[in-house]
């Protein structure tokens, strides 16, 4: 669509702008401002340039709170959308089971996140939990409160429960805009199921997958409220993701100018990747 | 498309979401004895006690109230400013229209852990902790970017021919924004709600955060009996029983909306 050059549109943004700079700008300006000080107490602060940058970078508890939101996020990648791909494509596309088919799978994803955290606690407690007692039945040495394998299982089938019905909606949607034509031509032409999927489906719901692709990583990478109510981080640090450790350190140990550092590298990380995501997004929708 | 028998992997999928949700339910119909007595799969002295306390407790039910309100608030407040905001991107380029995009949709990239702390400093700066407001205000942080970018992928979908036609019969501007552009697109505005609604009502971080007493979301509430009463299981299932209503409410409500705004992509 061509648009008009109308330098008064700006005034339909100002509200959008102002609010979002009074919530976005102050706070970070905030967070540069301590991350370059330190203190000794009664707000009196000293300028230490780039001092906790260089700690938090060195300090093997960030490195290793950072491999684990990697190992965290790419896990729940690689399940969440080829699962969700899959389940997409036997849904049904007409009659009445569609609206009962979303309702249900959207559920998940409207239960406050400490909720998801209490539930799948309660879901999974080796005595009373019908997940935990079950494996445990079955012979499976299986409690999430003291062995970290069992932990990092039970957070990544947490994470599959909540998101995955995204995916799904997502690659839904994608499915449903195909018009029947385009399975008529392939019908023709002696297309099998795979082809059908390789050459038709797949290509048709690259737009909408880069987004649940992109949406998945962006809230995988800032998950905090389920981990906490779940496991707190533990057993040990075996479950510390990045938001964990950067909440202990800011609102626990109150350790202003570490902290501020932290969250700032901490969103230079995903500014980057989003800033990557949206020109490859804004490339396909060229095309 | 070919359908043989697939309705076996939406069924099964939908049983493996329903299942820690049957459980909690399950929890909450069950006394505290029978629960920490060992385990069954329903409840065997089917009691109703949990709801009860936390129909007749104040520190329970004002906690739904108060995640209410900021909700409402913050719903109304991000689609009310998206709405120019959306039409000014979809129709109109000016300085700095595709940073000031993405810089919004950053935004919506923020953890929320990150700006937990200074939050906190903010609006107890300006006399807004523990208030309503002061939760609204913080979650339009992530929830304005998003309005904007729903709507304005409903409103680019809506021919610039409209808005022509309605200049030519003599509409004044904002008698059309209000009488014709709005009712044209609100599916979006009802997708574009519905997940304010969702995230606003998920979030509780920057809730928690930002309130102590009078503003204190119900999920907060659920954490606090979590580590000081000991293990009021039943109570808490109840709880979480009870905050997923709403969500069911409104889902059921906009599913038709659902598909059309996920269809857009822009979600």
């Amino acid at each position: 669509m061509n648009k008009q050059i109308n330098q008064k549109a700006w005034l339909f943004v100002l509200p959008v702008f102002i609010l979002v700079a009074f919530n976005a700008l102050i706070p970070l300006m905030t967070v540069v401002n301590y991350s370059v000080q330190e203190t000794f107490g009664d707000n009196v602060f000293f300028w230490s340039g780039l001092l906790w940058f260089q700690e938090v970078l060195t300090s093997e508890r960030f490195q290793n709170a950072l491999i684990r939101q990697l190992i965290f996020t790419f896990s729940i990648l690689a399940i969440e959308i080829p699962l969700g791909v899959a389940i997409a494509l036997t849904m049904p596309r007409k009659g009445p089971w569609v609206p009962v088919c979303l309702v249900l799978m959207a559920l998940p994803l409207l239960i406050p996140w400490n909720v998801v955290g209490a539930m799948w606690n309660i879901f999974a407690l080796p005595d009373i939990g019908l997940l935990g007692y079950t494996l445990n039945a079955l012979g499976f040495d299986y409690n999430f409160t003291s062995q970290p394998g069992d932990a990092w299982f039970t957070l990544i089938l947490m994470d599959v429960w909540h998101w995955t019905s995204l995916v799904v909606l997502l690659a839904y949607a994608g499915l449903v805009s195909i018009p029947d034509a385009f399975y008529q031509a392939a019908k023709i032409d002696g297309a099998g199921s795979w082809a059908i999927f390789r050459h038709i489906q797949l290509p048709k719901m690259k737009r909408v997958l880069t987004i649940a692709v992109l949406l998945r990583f962006m809230d995988s990478f800032m998950i905090y409220t389920e981990v906490s109510v779940l496991t707190g981080g533990g057993p040990g640090n075996s479950t510390t993701l990045l938001s964990i450790d950067l909440v202990k350190i800011a609102l626990g140990q109150f350790d202003l100018g570490p902290a501020a550092a932290m969250s700032l590298i901490y969103f230079l990380i995903i500014l980057l990747l989003s800033w990557v995501f949206y020109t490859v997004m804004m490339r396909n929708e060229d095309q | 498309m070919p359908q043989t028998k697939s309705w076996i992997v939406p069924t099964l999928y939908i049983f493996f979401l329903m299942l820690p949700i049957y459980w909690l339910v399950n929890m909450s119909f069950k006394t505290t004895n029978e629960i920490l007595g060992g385990f069954s799969l329903y409840p065997k002295e089917f009691t109703l006690e949990n709801y009860i306390t936390i129909f007749t407790d104040p520190t329970w039910y004002t906690g739904y109230l108060n995640s209410l309100a900021y909700v409402g608030i913050n719903t109304v407040l991000s689609v009310a400013v998206a709405l120019p905001a959306a039409y000014a991107f979809s129709r109109y380029r000016f300085i700095g229209d595709k940073h000031l995009f993405f810089w919004l949709l950053t935004n919506r990239m923020a953890p929320p852990a990150v700006f937990a702390l200074p939050f906190l400093q903010l609006y107890s700066a300006v006399g807004l902790f523990d208030t309503h407001i002061a939760v609204a205000l913080a979650h339009t942080l992530f929830n304005i970017p998003l309005a904007v970018w729903i709507l304005e992928g409903f409103m680019s979908g809506v021919p610039k021919e409209l808005d022509e036609t309605a200049y030519v019969d003599g509409h004044p501007f904002w008698s059309f924004f209000i009488k014709i552009f709005i009712p044209t697109i609100a599916a979006g505005i009802g997708v574009a709600a519905f997940f304010c609604f969702m995230f606003s009502w998920v979030e509780l971080l920057l809730a928690k955060t930002l309130t102590s007493v009078d503003a204190k979301p119900i999920a907060a509430t659920m954490t606090r009996t979590a580590s000081t009463s000991g293990y009021e299981l039943g109570l808490l299932a109840a709880a979480g029983t009870l905050t997923i209503i709403p969500g069911a409410f409104v889902i059921y409500f906009v599913r038709n909306y659902i598909a059309k705004g996920f269809a857009l992509g822009r979600v």
